[in-house]
């Protein structure tokens, strides 16, 4: 347990970059790959995204054939009168996709945003169950 | 457990090799864009800099300010904290998992003394900014030449 903790958070120091498929992006700032946990509880699933540097207005969530779609871009960081002369990170935008199964109650999708984490909270369908009451005959 | 999860030690070696690698960068790519170099140990950092001082940067979603620790003695700056783990219920299981979590600390050498007492961080959408200003009786010094 240890070690995989220790092995998620040194791959955390490197971001994945969004390859590119067919369609290019018409920013030119690259996109990452957000880091997601996805977890079920009885009657959600649970969707934790890091995107540092996104604040509540600069997040799409769009949901399109089933298909749910999180980007989040990030302004630039300048500071006047400062130079950059050494960089471990780059600063991008972030994109990914999600195919999302058919229990999804695609209306009731919340997300808040708190210190560059998206959080979404996909709740199912509830099940419906009906009893059937046996008449005697 | 969590705690030995971190490299939470000062590796002289690597702060070395770093400390190298900032001067050589200094010295060379004044006129180029910076080059992206691997971070040793989480989290990245980026420095900004200028004459008076320095800004760090530092990506760390999800922490609350309240775990962060920052610190500056003489030339080196510590920001250590803890990302705390989802609290899941009775029953719920992860699907994936990806983002890292626990106990991190690492220290940064600069290329200046810092004036500890004017240091000011920020923290906003889970990027951390620190600004340190160099100290004063750090800073060079102009010699004003006479004439005899």
């Amino acid at each position: 347990m240890a070690n995989e903790t220790h092995d998620l958070q040194q791959q955390e120091v490197q971001k994945q970059e969004v390859e590119m498929q067919g369609a290019e992006r018409t920013r030119e700032q690259v996109a990452f790959i957000p880091r997601v946990d996805i977890y079920e509880t009885n009657d959600a699933m649970m969707m934790v995204a890091n995107m540092p540097g996104v604040d509540e207005n600069n997040v799409e969530i769009t949901l399109e054939k089933g298909v749910l779609t999180i980007k989040g871009y990030v302004p630039p960081t300048q500071f006047e009168g400062y130079s950059l002369v050494y960089a471990e990170y780059r600063e991008g935008d972030y994109e990914r996709s999600f195919t999302l199964s058919n229990d999804i109650n695609q209306e009731a999708i919340e997300a808040t945003m708190k210190d560059g984490v998206l959080r979404l909270r996909l709740p199912k369908i509830s099940p419906t169950t009906r009893k059937i009451a046996v008449k005697s005959a | 457990m969590l705690e030995r999860a971190y490299r939470s030690f000062f590796n002289p070696v690597d702060e070395a090799l770093l400390w190298r690698g900032f001067m050589n960068r200094l010295l060379s790519d004044w006129l180029g864009a910076v080059e992206n170099r691997p971070a040793p140990t989480y989290p990245a950092m980026n420095v900004w800099m200028n004459e008076d001082g320095a800004i760090v940067t530092a990506e760390l979603p999800g922490i609350a300010p309240e775990d962060l620790d920052i610190a500056v003695v003489g030339d080196t700056l510590t920001v250590s904290g803890e990302r705390k783990p989802e609290e899941l219920q009775e029953g719920e299981t992860y699907h994936r998992r990806e983002r890292g979590y626990g106990k991190f600390s690492r220290a940064f050498q600069l290329p200046f003394e810092v004036e500890a007492d004017q240091v000011s961080a920020t923290f906003k959408n889970g990027v951390l900014h620190i600004t340190l200003p160099r100290a004063e009786a750090d800073k060079p010094r102009k010699i004003a030449v006479k004439t005899a």
